[in-house]
């Protein structure tokens, strides 16, 4: 059967893209940034996954006004990065995993959960940024990967807690999956900042590390947390950090009442551009 | 069951929701239309003859031609969505965050390397933070 072996969080700023592709990882603004992510790539020797089920959002790139789905599970095989006005990021073509995605899909849905089936996208900074940061330069990314979108960009947007019954869902759907195979679930975006009004270039150092500290500890009494404080306190952008607690939500300790996962690696650094960077790798016991 | 209130009593933000969702329709489908090069290089000939192509209000446009982003996300765009006019000019999105604030680009750049803007003072309306003093387009 398929396991969940662990979880990654981490912000998607655009800006370490564009200084990831511009090949400015070692000048001084950039460096500290890009140093947190030097542990990810020895930790991806012993522990790579098979597939990792990418929880991200859309920042009106392929889901205009048009349409907004409040979860979308991208089932289709292959995705593109997206041109998100500066030219398309020179990263590898995403290949998804439509088996597992379609399981994942039809296990959620029946458990009311009711997501929207995408298979064809194309994936903005939300996805690749994380890719990037995590994997580094590469010619293919080493695994699978099927991105998963929630809305956070119209609200309202799915509370704290539907985001972490929709985890719990996922990971059920996950271990019920007959293959033997390694999965990874990513919850991306955040941490603190906003990006528009006069309060723009908002921080909140305490509120994040106390979201951090929650998530390892105390995932369901955070989950309880309203989308009104993470605006108030996180920034109008900071509303992201709702999507970690889908990949929270898929951990043993709360699917399957299993141990509390290990803390692999925790990073914070202010800024990346706007953006307070956050990031955790939390292990299922073996 | 309509939005908290309280989403509205946050100084200098705006919640993008479906009532603004709503109002900007055009206006953020014009942006998204700057996703595509030949639109963008249509644009940049003739901004007001693009514009007259949207089903957008007529201070939508004025907004859009004068680059206010503020006035834009008051009449119902979102940053994202806005992002693209920036993308269009070049602008990063530290350039069109901080151009919301009105700081120069240098000193809000410094500002997020002394650890950005505070919390205190900037959690509701009627308190003392910096992004509570009046906006400039207001």
């Amino acid at each position: 059967m398929a396991r969940i072996t662990a979880s990654l969080y981490t912000s998607h700023i655009p800006a370490v893209g564009a200084a990831f592709d511009l090949g400015k990882t070692k000048e001084d603004y950039w460096k500290p940034v890009f140093a947190g992510y030097d542990f990810d790539k020895l930790w991806m020797k012993t522990h790579k996954p098979d597939v990792i089920v990418a929880v991200y959002n859309d920042h009106a790139t392929a889901f205009s006004l048009a349409m907004i789905p409040t979860f979308a599970i991208m089932t289709g095989p292959e995705f593109n990065p997206a041109d998100e006005g500066y030219g398309a990021r020179p990263v590898p073509t995403i290949i998804g995993d439509p088996e597992l995605a379609s399981h994942i899909a039809s296990e959620v849905i029946q458990q009311d959960f009711d997501l929207t089936m995408v298979n064809e996208i194309d994936v903005d900074h939300g996805l690749t940024v994380p890719l990037s940061c995590v994997f580094g330069e590469v010619e293919e990314w080493p695994c699978k990967i099927i991105p998963f979108a929630v809305n956070v960009v119209q609200h309202p947007v799915p509370s704290g807690a539907r985001c972490f019954a929709l985890g719990q869902a996922i990971g059920k759907a996950i271990m019920s999956y007959p293959e033997d195979i390694d999965v990874h679930i990513w919850g991306t975006g955040g941490m603190s900042h906003q990006l528009q009004g006069p309060r723009a270039g908002l921080i909140n150092k305490e509120w994040d590390n106390r979201f951090l500290d929650r998530l390892i500890d105390d995932p369901e009494g955070l989950s309880k947390t309203p989308n009104i404080e993470y605006v108030r306190e996180a920034g109008s952008e900071g509303i992201e950090l709702v999507m970690w607690l889908v990949a929270r939500g898929a951990m043993a300790d709360v699917v399957a009442g299993g141990a509390k996962p290990k803390v692999a690696h925790r990073f914070y650094h202010v800024p990346a551009s706007n953006t307070a960077v956050g990031h955790l790798i939390l292990e299922n016991a073996a | 069951m309509a939005l908290d209130k309280e989403f509205t009593q946050i100084p200098g933000t705006t919640v993008f929701d479906a009532d603004q969702s709503r109002k900007g329709y055009w206006l953020n489908q014009f942006c998204m239309s700057l996703m595509k090069a030949d639109n963008r290089a249509r644009f940049k000939a003739d901004e007001r003859l693009y514009l007259d192509e949207w089903k957008m209000s007529e201070e939508q446009k004025q907004a859009v031609l004068a680059r206010d982003l503020n006035r834009c996300i008051e009449l119902g765009g979102n940053i994202y969505f806005l992002a693209k006019i920036g993308a269009t000019d070049g602008k990063s999105f530290q350039q069109m965050a901080g151009g919301m604030t009105g700081m120069t680009e240098q000193e809000y750049r410094d500002m997020m390397i002394k650890g950005g803007r505070k919390i205190d003072g900037n959690r509701r309306i009627g308190e003392h933070g910096d992004a509570q003093r009046p906006r400039k387009d207001v």
